[in-house]
């Protein structure tokens, strides 16, 4: 699955939007991953997972800047997410089904926000995105 | 997840070691996946699929040749397996899950062929191997 040029374009304009409420849209992200899934939070023991948590707040707005990096760095996800990638596959370890579960819900948190600029191709061009990242973030795993 | 020259090898020698046995494997795998996975059926409409059918030897015998033609080519599936690519991605259109079912089932049969020399290093190359095969004939549907 490769990103097309108008994939690419349409991840970059909406990221242009999504960036200015990145922090707002990275919490509600992870607020809604460990409501819907509740096993994910088994990932983060050392958290204080309640809703508005100066934790949770902290890490959407870090998921929220790598996402940044690599709609930065589109035509080369691989080497902007490099160091991110060997964090997963040696040291969290994060089970790879749980990257389409925050896909997910990052999809859900960007159309609920902007539902007029959230058409199918939209939609899809980030759905192929993120799951260009996630690929990237497992590659080492094994 | 990129297949290591150790890797490689363990499978070019496990390929090696079925000893013409290729074609009984083939159907043996799908028989399997028709049974452990009855939806995976519905791909077949216009297939006898009662056990030693000649059609399910006929696409085993399809499955084998062409995945003993990627292990030629380890270094180069994408090339390799790209015809095989462009049919599942414009006209099969085979849900990329049911790949792993017959990974799956492929491993359980070389399995109970190779007995104790199906190791946990032979195991995880060979799943490695059918997860890239996968990954190249999914490669294209979008």
């Amino acid at each position: 699955m490769t990103l097309t040029q108008a994939d690419k374009a349409a991840v970059v304009t909406i990221w242009a939007k999504v960036a200015t409420q990145a922090d707002a849209i990275g919490t509600e992200s992870l607020e809604r991953l460990f409501f819907s899934y509740p096993q994910t939070k088994t990932y983060f023991p050392h958290f204080d997972l309640s809703q508005g948590s100066a934790q949770l707040r902290g890490h959407g707005s870090k998921v929220m800047s790598a996402i940044g990096e690599a709609v930065k760095n589109i035509d080369d996800i691989r080497r902007a997410l490099a160091k991110l990638s060997e964090l997963h596959a040696y040291i969290l370890r994060v089970d790879p089904v749980n990257f389409k579960l925050l896909s997910h819900c990052i999809l859900c948190s960007v159309a609920a926000r902007y539902p007029n600029d959230f058409s199918p191709e939209v939609h899809a061009a980030w759905d192929k995105f993120l799951s260009s990242v996630s690929s990237v973030l497992t590659e080492k795993y094994r | 997840m990129v297949l290591t020259a150790e890797d490689k090898k363990l499978i070019q020698q496990t390929w090696g070691k079925l000893g013409g046995a290729e074609e009984d494997i083939g159907a043996e795998a799908l028989w399997r996946m028709f049974h452990s996975y009855p939806p995976t059926k519905t791909y077949f409409p216009h297939f006898d699929l009662s056990q030693g059918s000649d059609q399910i030897r006929g696409h085993g015998k399809k499955v084998v040749a062409a995945l003993g033609n990627a292990i030629k080519n380890l270094d180069n599936l994408s090339q390799a397996l790209s015809e095989l690519s462009n049919l599942h991605a414009y006209n099969l259109r085979v849900d990329p899950v049911n790949f792993k079912f017959l990974s799956q089932c492929l491993q359980v049969t070389l399995a109970t062929r190779l007995g104790k020399e199906y190791t946990p290093e032979v195991h995880s190359a060979v799943d490695k191997f059918m997860s890239a095969v996968a990954s190249v004939l999914a490669e294209k549907y979008r």
